[in-house]
């Protein structure tokens, strides 16, 4: 048999993406980067960088950043809860999870944004673990009636206590970290069996240009040291704050993660790392930063490739819309960027779900999405030879009323060669006025309602739910505050 | 005397968004002894308005309008010794304290609609990123502001613009300042949610709506 050709693209020629890196080795080498955490300065320093603790800048030396290259594993193991099934992030497998941190959800009834709350939330990963090509899961609403001071502990904990699919999370304050830490520990049954079988990703993320400050830093520390992989999220906007062209903006964009890269090494050598971003093209009318634009998923194609050939799992927030509602626009840009990215191979794609530049989650977005990274797996899987010959001995006998549909050839590939979609309309015209007239909207709004009136998939054993409930507590009390709204609603 | 030619490249310095030379023909009426507001007014303000045109057109985009915004700073710079010397007022507006909210650090909208207040007239304190709330009031005080500008990109943060409304009731100086929100999240409804008195979508809007809440104060004053 031949061997299957796996689609993919590539934006940079071999000399633009060495030319790229060389150049971003050379910003940090000459101009250096701001890093904003006492710590992460010390340890800089020890290891030869030139660390300045009163203006808080360092330049980090190309021998250092090649060094702390290769003691970087090129995958990544991730563990689902039950710690049995797990998802190589490296080389160019796939892996689709909903975009994080929305601060509000696309109301289906009003068709408009409200705050989320608890409720929602609970909503949201019991959603996304019905939804079989979203592999991960990632704390994607930030609940209103939860205080800011626990927030990030919070939804990871409700995350835990409602999903069995690995994370991807991070934390908004210093605090936040150690409390998330024990909270997978317990769920593992230790440190060291977290540190084994990773269940949560990171995300921490530079502030453009050329910044790490001390929330972040101090993540990619801690991080480093649990063996919890952080994910560097650079998002330089393209002449805001980074240069307006897209080979410039790439080369801002490989000195901050190297610099992230570095700390988490010197931090544990062979810490898991991934080289990640939320970039975008900068909107010089409206001041916005599109994730739907052309521009940004170039960014984010082109960037990963660099990760690759820097021997890094990638990961990117593409698949995502800047559309307000469930319209085209929505549909064009998310499909558009989940393809780009399969085709790409970026190992972390987060974006599922997500409108409004980042900050609003829809479940019907989320339904639909789902159906759209089936696609682009399916896509990825490429075309297969898979027998031999391929057909010639299929036509021996051929008459003039053969056909294929009772052939047993067909029963046999047609279910692994084609997928069959819920939600993409594909009714004769009749059949659809019949039907109602529905929408790709309308069904989903159906498909999510009778997803979450199914029972919940993956609860929590009581004993490890009973471990999380009094780590959360402890954290809540050390913060000043009383319960917190009820997760068993 | 007839100024006209010097007056039209004046304009043309702040439409091509060209500092240097911005500077350098305020040097030159300055030198010729003209008077600074005449200068300003007859010089400088139509190249602003042209930019406002180009941008309501659709042919300007942010970085010409940051631009001629900095090339008028750089005029202003030179005329404004002479200004205060001779008792006159660069402003129509007035006093603007502005900053991004508390436990916010973006600051590229606030920054644009700080150069763009103080090209058109506007004397502005920018307080910059990550501004405690006390701050805003604290430095309106000091300075005699008529606006406190506050800005937030992220929902999370956007909450903070109504504590500051709310702590300026507290501290009984709610009327004493026109409260004006701004950023990415922040919409007509939600500068009434917070209790503020304006709310502009960008800005070019900052400016007309700044000028606008003036003429309305000063309006309602002499009633």
């Amino acid at each position: 048999m031949i061997e299957t050709r796996r689609p993919k693209i590539e934006f940079l020629s071999p000399e633009l993406a060495d030319k790229i890196v060389d150049e971003g080795l050379a910003l940090l080498e000459k101009e250096g980067i701001f890093v904003e955490n006492r710590e992460a300065l010390k340890l800089l320093g020890e290891a030869g960088a030139a660390a300045d603790g009163a203006t808080l800048r360092v330049r980090i030396g190309r021998g250092l950043v090649l060094e702390c290259l290769a003691s970087t594993p090129a995958t990544i193991t991730m563990y689902d809860r039950s710690g049995e099934k797990s998802y190589l992030v490296g080389g160019d497998e796939i892996h689709f999870d909903p975009g994080s941190a929305a601060v509000s959800l696309l109301d289906h009834g009003t068709q408009e944004e409200r705050k989320a709350g608890t409720r929602d939330l609970i909503d949201f990963y019991r959603l996304v673990e019905t939804l079989d090509h979203i592999h991960f899961q990632s704390t994607g609403l930030v609940s209103s009636d939860v205080p800011a001071g626990v927030a990030d502990a919070y939804r990871l904990y409700l995350g835990l206590l409602h999903s069995a699919k690995p994370f991807v999370t991070g934390t908004f304050r210093v605090e936040g970290f150690e409390p998330m830490k024990d909270m997978l520990a317990a769920v593992r049954g230790g440190e060291e069996e977290l540190r084994r079988k990773p269940l949560a990703i990171f995300d921490a993320c530079p502030s453009p240009p050329l910044k790490w400050s001390n929330l972040t830093t101090r993540s990619l520390i801690d991080a480093a040291r649990a063996g919890i992989p952080s994910e560097l999220i650079s998002m330089g906007m393209t002449g805001a704050t980074s240069l307006a062209t897209i080979a410039g903006t790439l080369v801002q964009h490989v000195a901050e993660s190297l610099a992230g890269l570095v700390i988490c090494q010197l931090a544990r050598r062979g810490a898991p790392v991934i080289f990640g971003g939320s970039p975008s093209s900068f909107d010089m009318r409206k001041g916005t930063t599109p994730m739907g634009a052309v521009e940004t998923m170039m960014i984010d194609s082109a960037y990963a490739q660099i990760g690759k050939r820097l021997k890094l799992p990638t990961h990117a927030y593409m698949a995502l819309s800047d559309a307000k509602v469930n319209d085209a626009q929505s549909g064009i840009e998310t499909a558009m960027g989940a393809v780009l990215a399969a085709l790409s191979g970026i190992n972390v794609i987060s974006g599922p779900g997500m409108l409004d530049f980042e900050s609003c989650q829809s479940f019907e977005k989320l339904v639909i999405d789902d159906e759209i990274c089936g696609m682009a797996y399916r896509l990825i899987a490429g075309v297969a030879q898979r027998e031999e010959p391929i057909a010639l001995d299929k036509f021996e006998g051929f008459k003039p009323d053969f056909q294929f549909l009772s052939h047993p050839h067909t029963r046999c590939w047609y279910r692994r060669e084609h997928i069959l979609p819920r939600l993409m309309d594909r009714d004769p015209y009749e059949a659809w006025v019949m039907a109602g007239r529905t929408t790709v909207l309308d069904k989903a709004h159906r498909d999510v309602e009778e997803r979450l009136r199914k029972p919940p998939l993956s609860p929590l054993p009581a004993g490890t739910r009973a471990d999380l409930q009094k780590i959360m507590a402890g954290y809540a009390r050390s913060q000043g505050l009383g319960p917190l709204p009820e997760p068993g609603l | 005397m007839n100024n006209g030619g010097l007056y039209a490249g004046m304009s043309k310095a702040i439409v091509d968004g060209d500092g240097v030379r911005a500077g350098r023909l305020a040097g030159e009426a300055l030198g010729a002894g003209l008077d600074p507001s005449e200068v300003i007014e007859m010089g400088y303000v139509p190249g602003l308005r042209r930019v406002g045109e180009l941008w309501e057109a659709g042919e300007y985009f942010l970085p010409e309008l940051i631009a001629s915004a900095e090339a008028m700073k750089a005029a202003m710079a030179v005329l404004e010794p002479g200004l205060r010397h001779s008792g006159g007022r660069a402003a129509t507006g007035g006093k603007v304290v502005i900053g991004t909210i508390e436990g916010d650090i973006h600051d590229i909208g606030k920054n644009l609609v700080a150069a763009m207040l103080q090209a058109g007239g506007f004397e502005v304190f920018d307080l910059g990123a990550d501004v405690k709330l006390g701050s805003f009031i604290d430095k309106a005080e000091a300075v005699g502001a008529d606006f406190i500008c506050a800005s937030a990109l992220l929902t999370t943060t956007m909450a903070n613009q109504k504590r500051l409304v709310a702590l300026l009731r507290e501290r009984k100086l709610r009327d004493k300042y026109m409260v004006i929100v701004g950023g990415a999240p922040a919409s007509r409804k939600w500068a009434e949610e917070a209790g503020a008195d304006g709310y502009a979508e960008n800005a070019v809007a900052a400016v007309k709506l700044a000028k606008d809440m003036v003429s309305r104060r000063a309006l309602g004053e002499r009633r």
